[in-house]
């Protein structure tokens, strides 16, 4: 079997609900041909597409992540238990590493009111954003090794139940020339990525994902909101993401999920997860990553760690943000 | 506005006015009169005095109107802090008897269990939109039931709310609501559900509103009350509905002595609720000696928070705690919270210009029930 070639381009898109530039994207890297897609993160809405059936020219082939992982857990018992599980394992260890989160992020809020010597201040300030850092990684890590350890007792794509699938979505894959991967719930959709292993049945096709799907492929899921109904938003890692774009945390809904004037709030992201950058993706944002650079962006802003934002120039290189 | 400025009270007063001043002067107000800080609350009418009566703890609750000579237009200026939301009802003197009566020129109500009262709302306070009724919000459905427990030796009623949404094939939290019927009548709170859930602040759950014959015997620290929760409803509940089964997913919610059943019931029971809601709980406490100011009605109550005070342990993960300034209250559950916190459990605080009424538990629910269950809207991103 030859090794899958990575995509050949790879579109991060903002929201599509209302406003969608998808098929806009799709034309521009002159893609001629059946689209697979992905709508997990939709859960049981899973198969209410047709308006994206319709929006790319009717060429759609709709993988079906959730309803197949639904058939497995009901075909294989034993797996689906261990998958419970695993899960409940991941719940667990998000509660904690938020506790944890919460003190590391009011001491980091606590140092940056205090009046004390510049040089004195600066150091602290950076020491509390290296603990939260710490701490992300830490989580990261321990996420890691939960999906691991699960992976290594259950070696899932060995099992019949999955191993169909997975066989039907290559075939299908076969004959595509892109895979589109749409929002909506970011745990659920990363959860089916993954157990059907979908990065590793890439081959070449062009990849557009918008919202949590863009999210998915990056390095790590980072959820944010500023101003959610129980007080303060504290953005917290996820888990891994696929890591199909490399070096930056796309952050779609800005309008309604971040607060860009607050100077704190935005310095605090980006330094948090520098070196890759912020980019804030608002509805109609588009940008394209090939061969391990970004380019053609189209209003998607980048976050600084100064706390501003600004466009992303088509000249800009996207340098990774020095780490505080 | 400053202290010196002139309210709009005053200008009338100072032109001396006649019948027909006043009914200029009235035409088109809205009472009582908010001006920045200021609020001047207005009757008219035939009487021979009115007094204002009001729930703010702390604040002479007896405060006499003033007439405007050679009218029949009675006023009192108070001072209001922003924000608040103060429930009052004007007493009327007339021929050596008095009536209590809501204020006839305030169109705005809260509705109780005794009745109805007026309602000031000062500068900045609105009712919240999400405690109204969203057509877009699909409705969930409640469900009456009727549980005879061996615990407390008779029928015990009450209503089962299932989010819109609702699947046998899902696991959902559970809450427990003490005087659940009043919950939903005067809180709303079954509106609130159905929108916060629509709008992703707070997941899908199954709420089981619960009512008691004698609360105030059965709520306050009552063993029975408790076994009659833990031992009989949640068991009987987890095998008719599919409820996530571990202390995360089961919240105990009550307010005033509702509240201290929670508690109560948690402490009993430690480590089976690991989520607690407590509105304006009437934690009386004696720091010196046994008698409690509040009364024989709270001895129990005295006695079960008195012994939580000398050995408080971590009986729960989360405890949010909601009080109103304008009660008495305020006290007890301030003292509650450095208390809760020390034990390792996380605790929030919200206090707010209110006193002990349903309206000030309803507009706290948002913020209590999204921050002890907070919602998918940190994972979805359509």
């Amino acid at each position: 079997m030859s090794t899958p070639r990575p995509p050949r381009a790879i579109v991060l898109l903002g929201a599509q609900r209302f406003d969608p530039t998808l098929g806009a994207a799709a034309a521009e890297l002159g893609l001629d041909g059946p689209i697979a897609t992905i709508t997990a993160g939709w859960q049981e809405r899973e198969g209410e597409d047709s308006d994206l059936h319709e929006h790319l020219g009717k060429r759609t082939i709709n993988l079906r992540l959730h309803r197949r992982a639904d058939e497995i857990f009901r075909a294989d018992p034993e797996l689906h238990a261990a998958h419970r599980k695993k899960q409940e394992r991941l719940r667990h260890k998000q509660d904690f590493y938020r506790i944890r989160l919460e003190h590391e992020l009011d001491a980091n809020h606590v140092i940056r009111q205090r009046k004390a010597p510049p040089e004195i201040l600066a150091e602290e300030e950076a020491a509390a954003i290296g603990a939260i850092r710490l701490l992300d990684e830490y989580h990261l890590g321990q996420c890691a090794k939960v999906e691991s350890e699960f992976d290594a007792a259950w070696r899932p794509f060995e099992r019949d139940s999955i191993a169909r699938h997975r066989h039907e979505i290559a075939e299908i894959l076969r004959d595509t020339v892109a895979l589109a991967i749409a929002g909506g719930h970011v745990a659920t959709l990363l959860n089916r990525l993954r157990l059907f292993g979908v990065a590793e049945l890439i081959d070449g096709q062009a990849v557009l994902a918008w919202s949590a799907g863009a999210m998915a492929i990056s390095d790590r899921v980072v959820l944010f909101h500023d101003s959610p109904p129980q007080g303060p938003g504290a953005s917290e890692v996820l888990d891994r993401g696929l890591g199909l774009c490399s070096g930056v945390v796309p952050l779609p809904h800005p309008e309604t999920r971040l607060r860009l004037d607050d100077a704190e709030r935005v310095a605090l992201l980006a330094r948090r997860f520098a070196p890759a950058r912020c980019l804030a993706m608002p509805a109609g944002a588009r940008i394209t990553y090939r061969e391990g650079r970004f380019g053609s962006p189209h209003r998607v802003l980048r976050l600084s760690i100064d706390g501003t934002r600004s466009p992303v120039q088509p000249t800009d290189d996207l340098l990774p943000e020095a780490s505080s | 506005m400053t202290q010196s400025q002139h309210l709009a009270i005053h200008e009338l007063e100072a032109s001396q006015p006649d019948r027909a001043k006043v009914d200029a002067w009235m035409a088109g107000r809205r009472f009582p009169i908010v001006e920045g800080g200021r609020v001047t609350f207005v009757f008219r009418g035939d009487a021979e005095g009115v007094t204002l009566r009001h729930w703010v703890y702390g604040l002479e609750s007896n405060s006499a109107l003033q007439r405007i000579q050679n009218t029949d237009l009675w006023y009192l200026v108070l001072e209001v802090p922003p924000g608040s939301r103060v429930e009052y009802k004007l007493e009327i003197h007339k021929h050596g008897h008095s009536q209590w009566i809501e204020d006839p020129l305030n169109p705005h109500r809260a509705r109780d269990p005794f009745g109805a009262n007026s309602v000031l709302q000062g500068v900045g306070y609105e009712v919240p939109e999400w405690t109204r009724p969203d057509p877009l919000a699909r409705p969930g459905v409640l469900e009456p039931f009727a549980f005879h427990s061996k615990a407390l030796g008779g029928v015990r009623h009450g209503h089962v709310y299932l989010p819109a949404r609702f699947r046998r094939t899902r696991l959902y939290p559970l809450m427990i609501v003490h005087d659940g019927s009043d919950y939903l009548n005067y809180a709303s709170m079954k509106t609130v559900l159905d929108n916060l859930i629509h709008r992703l602040e707070i997941p899908d759950m199954i709420v089981v509103f619960t009512d008691s014959p004698d609360r105030l015997r059965e709520y306050a620290n009552d063993e029975r009350h408790a076994k009659f929760l833990t031992e009989e409803l949640v068991p009987d509940l987890q095998k008719r509905l599919p409820l996530q089964d571990r202390p995360q997913s089961r919240c105990l919610m009550g307010a005033s002595f509702g509240g201290v059943a929670s508690l109560s019931t948690a402490w009993r029971y430690p480590g089976f609720y690991g989520r607690l809601l407590l509105q304006s709980g009437s934690f009386a406490f004696t720091d010196i000696g046994r008698r409690n100011r509040r009364g024989p009605l709270f001895d129990r109550v005295v006695e079960f928070v008195n012994a939580f005070r000398a050995e408080p342990t971590a009986i729960s993960e989360r405890v949010f705690l909601s009080c109103g300034v304008y009660e008495s209250l305020i006290y007890e559950n301030r003292s509650l919270v450095p208390l809760l916190d020390g034990t390792g459990m996380q605790v929030k605080l919200v206090e707010a210009r209110d006193g002990h009424n349903w309206e000030n538990w309803r507009d706290r629910l948002r913020e209590g029930l999204s921050w002890l269950y907070p919602g998918p809207l940190m994972m979805i991103y359509e």
